[in-house]
C-alpha cells in the first residue's frame, strides 16, 4: 500500500516539502526560541496573508506577495525592536492584524468569485506544487547556507549581542540577517502548515530538541530529525483518518513536545527560574 | 601618563529623564577606579554609554587617545550577571573562546590550538578550569560571573571595565575575583569597576567616583560625609554587618 502512496507525484512534494519544512524549522525554530522572537514570527507570518491576497488580486505568484509582505514585517519589528525591545509586542499585534485586513481587503476587492485562501491560511501540504517545491528549496539552501558559513559568528552573537558588538563582530549584519531568515521561513512554512499554525510548526521541534539537548548545534539537529518525523506521522494520520494535513501535523508535534515534556528530566525555559539582580 | 579613558560631557537620557548629566571625568593609564553610587543612580549607564550600547550625548569619549573603534581589542567588559541568558546552550569554554573571533565576520572559523590554550589560561585565572567542557546552565551564580570575567580577559585587555562583578556571587568567588583584579592591576591593567559594594570596593581600588545622575566625587577611596550625603540625597551611615571596616573617616554626630 505505501508503495502506490509513494507513487503518486502530489505525496513525492509532500515529502520533499516535509523535508525542506523541517529542516528549516530545525534551524530557525531554536534561533527564534533563543532569541524569544516566536511571537515576532507569529507577526510575521500574519501580515504575510496581506502580501497573498496582493498576489491574487494583481495575479502574480501569492507566496512572492507573501515573501515581500513577510520581509517588511521581519523589517519594521526589527526596527522597532531594536529602538525599544520592551513595547515591541505592540508593533507586532499591528502588523499581525494590518496583514489580516489588507488580505481580506485585496480579496474583496477581486471581480467574480473569490479564490480559496483556505490552504494560504491552514495549509494544505498535498498540494504544494513543483513551483512551490523549487521556491521552498531556494529559500532552504540560504537558511542553511547563511547558518553554516558563519556558525561561530552566529553561536556568540545570540549568547550575548552587546558582547559580540564589543568584539568587533558586524552584528547588524548579524541581525538583519536573522531578520531575513525569519521571514524566509514564514514563507517556506505557509504552504505546510498555513498562516495559522506557523508557529507551532516553527517552535515544535525545537521545543523539544531543547528538553533532550544541552549544544546549540545537537539541538538544531535533533529539531531537524523530531520535525521529520512529526511531519511525516502527520502525514500518515492525516491520510489515514482522512483530516487535514496541517491540522493533524501541528496536533501531533504538540503531542510529541507534551509526551517529551513529561519523560524528559529537563526542565523548559518557562519553569527555570532566573535569579534576579539584588 | 596618558589616559585610558577620557569621556567628557557625556549625558544619557531615558525618554525625558537624565539618567546622568555632563559627566566628564579622566581615567589613567593603570587605575583602578571604584564607581558608587545609589542604585538608579547611572552607574550602569555610564559604562554602556562609554562603550556605545546605549544612546548618549558627548562631546568626548576617547581610550588611550584614540576613539572606541581604533583599539576596541585592547576593552573588555564584564556585564551585570541578570543580563546575560544563562540557559543558553553553550559550553564554558565555547563562551570564552569566543572571543577570540577576529574579524567582524568569520565565515568558517576554526578555532586554533593557541585559541583554545589561551581561552583555558583564561579558566585558570579565576579557577573554573575543570568546568571547561560544562554547559553554562549548571554552572552556580559565582561560577557564572568567573566565566564571565574569563571571558573578558581571554582578549588580555589593556583596560578592564566590569558592572557588579561581585553581586549575587559567594564569598569564596568574592576573594576569588577581587585578588585577581588586584593581580591584574599590578601588573598594569587599567580597571573601572561599578559596585553598590561601598564597603569592599573603597578598600580594594586606587581612587573613587561617585555618580548620581553626576559626577558628586572622584579621588581617592576616603569618603566624606558630605559626599555621601550629597549621593544618597539624605544622611546615610555607611556600615555593614561584620565588615570590620569604615569608608568613612571619622565624623562627629
Amino acid at each position: 500500500m505505501l508503495k502506490t502512496i509513494l507513487n503518486y507525484h502530489f505525496i513525492q512534494n509532500a515529502i520533499m516539502a516535509s523535508i525542506l519544512s523541517s529542516i528549516v524549522c530545525g534551524i530557525i525554530g531554536t534561533i527564534i526560541i533563543e532569541k524569544k522572537l516566536i511571537l515576532m514570527g507569529g507577526g510575521i507570518a500574519h501580515t504575510a496573508y496581506g502580501g497573498v491576497g496582493l498576489g491574487y488580486l494583481l495575479n502574480f505568484n501569492p507566496l512572492i506577495g507573501a515573501l515581500s509582505f513577510s520581509l517588511i514585517a521581519a523589517l519594521g519589528i526589527g526596527k522597532v525592536r531594536k529602538s525599544n525591545s520592551k513595547h515591541s509586542d505592540i508593533i507586532i499585534a499591528l502588523f499581525w492584524s494590518l496583514g489580516m485586513a489588507l488580505g481580506i481587503l485585496f480579496i474583496s476587492f477581486m471581480k467574480g468569485y473569490p479564490p480559496d485562501m483556505n490552504s494560504y491560511l491552514f495549509g494544505n501540504i498535498l498540494s504544494v506544487s513543483d513551483t512551490d517545491l523549487i521556491n521552498m528549496a531556494v529559500l532552504t539552501f540560504l537558511v542553511i547556507l547563511i547558518l553554516t558559513v558563519f556558525f561561530q559568528d552566529w553561536k556568540i552573537y545570540l549568547f550575548d549581542e552587546e558582547m559580540a558588538k564589543i568584539n568587533g563582530l558586524n552584528t547588524n549584519f548579524l541581525e538583519y540577517s536573522l531578520l531575513l531568515l525569519i521571514a524566509f521561513s514564514v514563507v517556506i512554512l505557509i504552504r505546510v502548515s498555513g498562516i495559522i499554525m506557523l508557529i507551532t510548526l516553527l517552535c515544535a521541534p525545537s521545543a523539544t530538541a531543547s528538553l533532550l539537548s544541552e549544544k546549540l548545534k545537537f539541538r538544531m539537529i535533533l529539531s531537524i530529525i523530531i520535525g521529520l518525523f512529526n511531519s511525516f506521522m502527520g502525514l500518515f494520520i492525516s491520510y489515514k483518518l482522512d483530516i487535514a494535513s496541517g491540522a493533524s501535523i501541528v496536533i501531533f508535534s504538540v503531542l510529541v513536545y507534551g509526551i517529551i515534556f513529561l519523560v524528559s528530566k529537563r526542565k523548559p525555559y518557562y519553569l527555570t527560574k532566573t535569579e534576579t539582580q539584588n | 601618563m596618558s589616559n585610558a579613558l577620557e569621556v567628557q560631557n557625556l549625558s544619557v537620557k531615558y525618554n525625558n529623564n537624565y539618567a546622568l548629566k555632563n559627566i566628564t571625568m579622566s581615567v589613567e593609564e593603570g587605575d583602578y577606579l571604584g564607581i558608587i553610587g545609589p542604585n538608579g543612580g547611572g552607574k550602569t549607564s555610564l559604562l554602556r554609554a562609554i562603550l556605545n550600547l546605549i544612546d548618549h550625548d558627548c562631546s568626548k569619549i576617547l581610550f588611550f587617545d584614540k576613539p572606541f573603534k581604533q583599539v576596541q581589542k585592547l576593552i573588555s567588559y564584564v556585564p551585570q550577571i541578570s543580563k546575560v541568558d544563562r540557559s543558553y546552550p553553550i559550553s564554558v569554554l565555547e563562551v570564552v573562546i569566543g572571543s577570540k573571533l577576529k574579524k567582524s565576520l568569520n565565515p568558517f572559523y576554526k578555532f586554533s590550538k593557541e585559541d583554545k590554550e589561551s581561552a583555558r589560561d583564561a579558566l585558570k585565572m579565576v579557577n573554573i578550569e575543570n568546568l571547561a567542557d560544562r554547559q553554562i546552565e549548571k554552572l552556580s551564580g559565582g561560577e557564572f560571573q568567573r566565566l564571565l570575567i574569563a571571558r573578558a580577559l581571554a582578549s588580555s585587555p589593556k583596560l578592564l571595565l566590569l558592572d557588579e562583578p561581585t553581586a549575587n556571587v559567594d564569598p569564596a568567588s568574592r576573594n576569588i575575583i577581587y585578588n585577581l583584579l588586584d593581580k591584574l592591576n599590578n601588573e598594569g591593567t587599567t580597571i573601572i569597576m561599578v559596585s553598590h559594594d561601598t564597603m569592599a570596593i573603597s578598600s580594594k581600588v586606587k581612587n573613587i567616583a561617585c555618580i548620581s545622575e553626576n559626577l558628586i566625587y572622584h579621588g581617592g577611596p576616603h569618603l566624606s560625609q558630605q559626599v555621601i550625603d550629597k549621593m544618597y540625597g539624605c544622611p546615610i551611615d555607611l556600615l555593614a554587618h561584620g565588615v570590620p571596616h569604615r569608608v568613612l573617616a571619622e565624623h562627629k554626630h
